[in-house]
């Protein structure tokens, strides 16, 4: 595709700290190049409010190519942009012409406050993480990598649900601000593989009390969180929560 | 898991809202099967008789309660999950995402419901109040065989006699259909269908048993109306 230029009017979320109301700003770009990343022509502008003496656009963003899930912003009504499977880091400025108007807003919802402009605080993630995401292994020396058999349909169905990368546009997606996606993708991870068999039932039941705890919404199936989902995770893997957990609950003591 | 937990956390809410939801998915088959007795163009004997027959055994009746309940726990359900996840994001988004990933009808299930209960307070009143409790003029008797019952058949040509009455029950049936385009395969997917090759066939028997029966049901009215039985 040929290069071009263009100007642009951004609307960007702005507020100061986690307790100020904030409220949109209008800015206009000029000169971006179609080649540029969305995050580099956020640069940008930024370089430009610095040099005004303003305050620069916060927003999260790390590896910028597409791994991290650091990157997280609602462009004109949708997480992560226009492109399917795509982070913002990912997403470049030829989807974009000459005189556009793009709104910028932060993940919304209570469980991601906004600690300051476009970024929210994800530690409700991590929690929900410590609270099962993981398997206890043994300490001593490492087990032969090959010593546990799987079976590959397993594999690759685990492979496929690791690849969440923690981003939370499903959250951000959501109607119900849900983060069943995510806690599923998770939980299907480790429930595929045996060595995630002896911590399976109570990895179900407090991942998904934890996400209770955090404020997260209750899954429709509207299939918002897959559409958006940048690496694809299928909403397959709600539905094996759902019975990995009525499994775990159903059967329990308790 | 303790049992208060089906009501209380994000997952055991979805389990009661699909296993009571399939439950009525079973019952309109009844239900409708029972209705369309009135094509038999008999003059509505064998509906009468059908009718009679599902308010005759004490087996009905306990299974009428447990519609009921059913039906009541899958609308307060149905509320107290539409509240709550409404509540979960208190600054919502200056552009909305829309259809950009999900379908109109799978966002507007409590909507949809609102108009099934406004409509299931009619139709009550219509048809099962005064056929359990206070009578009406036009429930007259008759005799089939020599049993005595009443005559619904008659209740039903009178009710659907006017014009508003019937477009409402078709109105309802137009949002039966798109609850359950939705809420019958979200239901499978809730109680943990997860294999593909299920869900693909799940999502189209779904979709001809919500447009079936909601056609089936539009028609019992339409077809009293127009004289064609
Ligand atoms: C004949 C009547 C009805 C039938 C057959 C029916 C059926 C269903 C089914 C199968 C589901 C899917 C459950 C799931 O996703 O796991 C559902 C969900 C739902 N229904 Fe109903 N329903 C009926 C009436 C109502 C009424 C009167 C309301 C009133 C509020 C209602 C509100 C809801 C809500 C809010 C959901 C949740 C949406 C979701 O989880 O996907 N329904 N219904
Ligand atoms: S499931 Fe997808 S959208 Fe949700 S956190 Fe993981 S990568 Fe992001
Ligand atoms: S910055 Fe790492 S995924 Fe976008």
């Amino acid at each position: 595709m040929e290069h071009y230029s263009m100007n642009l009017t951004l609307k960007v979320w702005r507020q100061k700290n986690k307790d100020s109301k904030g409220a949109f700003e209008t800015y206009p770009v000029k000169n971006i190049s179609s080649e540029m990343s969305f995050l580099e022509m956020i640069d940008v502008l930024n370089e430009e409010l610095i040099r005004e003496g303003k305050d620069p656009i916060a927003f999260d963003h790390d590896c910028r190519e597409g791994i991290c899930g650091m990157c997280s912003m609602y462009i004109n009504g949708r997480p992560h942009g226009p492109w399917q499977q795509n982070t913002t880091c990912q997403l470049h400025m030829r989807a974009y012409k000459d005189g556009d108007t793009i709104v910028i807003e932060p993940w919304r919802a209570n469980a991601f406050p906004v600690l300051k402009d476009l970024v929210v605080d994800r530690s409700s993630f991590d929690r929900i993480i410590q609270a099962g995401g993981y398997i206890s292994v043994n300490t001593g020396s490492a087990v032969d990598a090959n010593a546990v058999p799987v079976e590959k349909d397993n594999a690759d169905a685990a492979f496929a649900a690791a690849a969440c990368i923690g981003c939370g546009a499903c959250v951000a997606a959501c109607k119900n601000s849900s983060a069943l996606l995510f806690v599923s993708a998770k939980v299907s991870h480790l429930a595929l593989l045996p060595q995630g068999g002896p911590e399976r039932k109570s990895r179900a039941m407090n991942m998904v009390a934890q996400m209770d705890k955090e404020g997260f919404g209750s899954c429709t199936n509207t299939g918002a969180c897959e559409a958006v989902c940048p690496k694809g995770i299928s909403i397959e893997n709600i539905a094996r929560l759902n019975r990995e957990y009525m499994m775990a609950g159903a059967g329990s003591d308790k | 898991m303790k049992w208060s937990e089906m009501f209380t956390s994000s997952v055991g809410k979805k389990w009661v809202m699909a296993l009571t939801g399939l439950f009525l998915i079973i019952f309109l088959i009844v239900h409708a099967g029972i209705n369309a007795c009135i094509w038999a163009n008999d003059g509505g004997t064998m509906f009468n008789k059908a009718a009679h027959f599902m308010g005759s055994t004490v087996l009905i009746r306990i299974a009428e309660i447990g519609l009921f309940l059913g039906i009541f726990l899958h609308i307060i359900q149905g509320y107290m999950l539409e509240l709550q996840n409404r509540s979960k994001r208190k600054q919502g988004y200056a552009v909305p995402m829309g259809n950009k990933g999900s379908k109109w009808y799978s966002r507007s299930m409590a909507l949809l419901g609102t108009i099934l209960l406004m409509f299931f307070i009619l139709h009550w009143w219509h048809f099962w109040v005064p056929a359990r409790f206070i009578g009406h003029e036009e429930l007259t008797e008759i005799n089939i065989n020599g049993v005595h019952m009443h005559n619904m058949y008659n209740l039903m040509q009178f009710t659907f006699s006017e014009l508003w009455v019937v477009l409402v029950y078709v109105f309802a049936c137009f949002s039966l259909c798109w609850h359950l385009v939705h809420g019958f395969q979200s239901a499978f997917r809730t109680v943990g269908v997860s294999n593909s090759k299920y869900l693909t066939l799940i999502k189209n028997v779904g979709i001809g048993y919500s447009v079936i029966i909601s056609l089936a049901f539009a028609m019992m009215p339409v077809s009293m109306y127009l004289g064609w039985v």
